[in-house]
């Protein structure tokens, strides 16, 4: 009981001197997942858009793929990608193996079903009579799609969303394909790699630190996309860029 | 005359099914033109091919003396809109709703301010702008479907039952909005309807509709006078039936509609008749109640639907009466389905088509 408790007093003092090491993994972590969570966007959005509004054979199979891959265990995706990455693997060329972009990769791929899946259910779930509405009105078919796009703005947020935070809290692939390289030159310990180490040797102070930096931060992200949805920020945002911003300064003027 | 639009052998199919069979018909410019017909009879697939939306199975469509390409009608779509019979609204402020097919257009937002104002003006929703369109009342959103569509000023304006499901008072300010925009702004209108009452009233022309196929087209009064056989098959629109009248000693005559129903009218008449009774005239009761309404019916409710401030009731007396009765009474009498109730309304209130 007192080992718990001394561990989280140095925790907490690690946290609040603001320990180089913590916080070079912190930002790693954010650096890492955030670029994993736009690259799934790139190309998880356009694909559910296509498999939301495009009529096709084997839909039902394409959708039922992604839900599947959402209960993959990352284990399995991790092995997958690690023997992709090696050098005698197939993408071994690319020299990705224990290097940033590997974990980056990883997650994105990780994330894409879920992006993908919540995606497509909330484009789905639009009025169908949107599409043409937009059409009589004038739009082309890529405005009508756009149109469907804004009226599922909620949902494809929360996929987003949902997508981030598995990708910050992942361990099996970011272990398998990173390697929790801690100095040198590419380092790619990122805050779950630490925790789990941490523990491994018994640093419990450090691998709390980081637990509870992960879940402050989890918190804060969830909580302003939660009170921006409030304010209808991101929707308007979403809308026109700035649209909301230009209306509070006309209504100041 | 100018024509507008063309449809010329226009045929469209879905699957095996037959929508539109060899359809000819001429839009005028500046008129409004009605397409009258019961339900499936293909109205709404020609205005989905007039709003160009929608590609013809096979024959030809011009608009503005253009053969149109349905491979690409991007450029044709700008210039004619259509309104739907299920109000559609996007889930933003009426504003962004109203300006979207002007953003579109490209209009600068001083014109799109102006022009969404001037809309809301004409179909009396002034100072709506900010309100969330999905919170406004069904007849509230159909106004600013119409709105959405006017400010586009298009060469071609195509509603599709604009009034259906809008009670009495929403229904009136729409079909001044017609009037108005034909009027004053020339636009050609085609306006899809059941609605047989609004189809004498509004319309310069009638296209009568029957299973996919345009049957007559005429004035109002041509096509009313001549009582054709087509029309007659309207017996499915509300409250219109048709019947033999018979003179009484009394100066009225007894329509018998079939199923043991005769319906007493004010007019003497003999023969064919077409008879139609406005739902708002219908006096709806508990119990039999001693008036001097010349028709009482018992029957049951079969379908309740549920207006803005109204109810709209459909009574089965062994031909189905379509009934309007205001929310407050529809509460207070504890109405349900299958609840036995009278109707009741006067030879007077019996129009004769």
């Amino acid at each position: 009981m007192a080992d718990i408790l001394s561990d989280t007093i140095q925790a907490l003092q690690l946290i609040l001197s603001g320990d180089p090491t913590i916080y070079g993994i912190v930002s790693r972590s954010l650096l890492f997942s955030g670029t994993a969570i736009i690259l799934a966007i790139l190309w998880g959005t356009p694909l559910s858009m296509l498999i939301a509004m495009k009529e096709f054979r084997g839909k039902i199979i394409i959708k039922t793929f992604f839900n599947t891959l959402i209960g993959l265990p990352t284990v399995v995706l991790g092995l997958i990608l690690f023997l992709s990455f090696s050098r005698s693997g197939p993408l071994g060329f690319l020299g990705l193996l224990y290097t940033p972009g590997a974990i980056m990769i990883g997650q994105a791929i990780l994330i894409t079903p879920i992006l993908v899946s919540i995606g497509v259910s909330a484009i789905e779930s639009v009025d169908p009579d949107i599409m043409n509405l937009a059409q009589t009105l004038g739009a082309s078919e890529s405005q009508a799609q756009i149109a469907v796009l804004k009226e599922a703005i909620n949902g494809i947020l929360l996929s987003y969303l949902g997508s981030f935070n598995r990708a910050i809290g992942e361990l099996g692939v970011v272990l398998m394909v990173g390697g929790n390289i801690e100095g040198g030159g590419l380092q790619t310990a990122v805050m779950t790699t630490s925790i789990a180490r941490d523990v491994q040797i018994s640093e419990f102070g450090l691998a709390i630190a980081l637990g509870i930096l992960l879940v402050l931060i989890l918190f804060t992200i969830n909580m302003i996309v939660v009170l921006l949805r409030k304010a209808n920020y991101l929707v308007e945002l979403a809308k026109g860029p700035y649209a909301k911003l230009k209306r509070s300064r006309e209504t100041k003027r | 005359m100018t024509v507008n639009a063309e449809l010329k052998d226009v045929t469209k199919t879905y699957g095996n099914k037959i929508v539109l069979d060899t359809v000819n018909l001429q839009i005028r410019e500046g008129e409004i033109l009605a397409l009258l017909g019961p339900n499936g009879s293909g109205k709404t697939t020609i205005l989905k091919i007039l709003a160009f939306i929608e590609n013809p199975s096979s024959g030809e469509v011009t608009f503005q003396g253009e053969k149109v390409n349905f491979k690409n009608t991007e450029k044709v779509r700008l210039q004619s809109t259509l309104v739907f019979q299920k109000t559609t609204v996007f889930g933003t402020s009426v504003y962004n709703n109203i300006a979207y097919g002007l953003k579109l257009r490209k209009m600068p937002k001083e014109t799109r301010d102006r022009e969404v104002k001037k809309g809301l003006e004409l179909v009396k929703l002034e100072g709506f702008e900010k309100r969330n369109a999905r919170k406004l009342s069904g007849g509230e959103q159909q106004r600013v479907a119409i709105a959405r569509a006017l400010v586009l000023k298009t060469k071609l304006l195509l509603l599709d039952e604009p009034t259906a499901n809008l009670d009495p008072k929403n229904a009136g300010i729409l079909e001044e909005v017609i009037d108005t925009v034909n009027r004053e702004n020339k636009t050609t209108i085609v306006m899809a309807t059941h609605n047989m009452f609004q189809a004498k009233k509004l319309p310069h022309r009638i296209a009568l509709m029957d299973e996919g196929k345009i049957t007559e087209v005429g004035s109002p009064a041509e096509v009313f006078g001549k009582l054709s056989k087509n029309l007659a098959s309207f017996a499915a629109v509300d409250n219109t039936f048709t019947g033999t009248a018979k003179a009484t000693a009394a100066g009225t005559s007894r329509v018998d509609v079939g199923n043991g129903v005769q319906i007493e009218v004010a007019a003497q008449r003999q023969g064919a008749t077409v008879v139609f009774i406005n739902p708002q005239d219908i006096i709806l009761s508990k119990t039999a109640v001693k008036s001097s309404a010349r028709n009482v019916f018992k029957g049951k409710i079969t379908e309740i639907t549920d207006l803005d401030s109204l109810v709209k009731l459909k009574v089965d007396v062994g031909k189905t009466f379509t009934v309007q009765i205001t929310k407050q009474s529809f509460n207070e009498m504890g109405l349900c389905l299958n609840a036995e109730v009278f109707i009741a309304f006067k030879a007077s209130s019996v129009q004769v088509i």
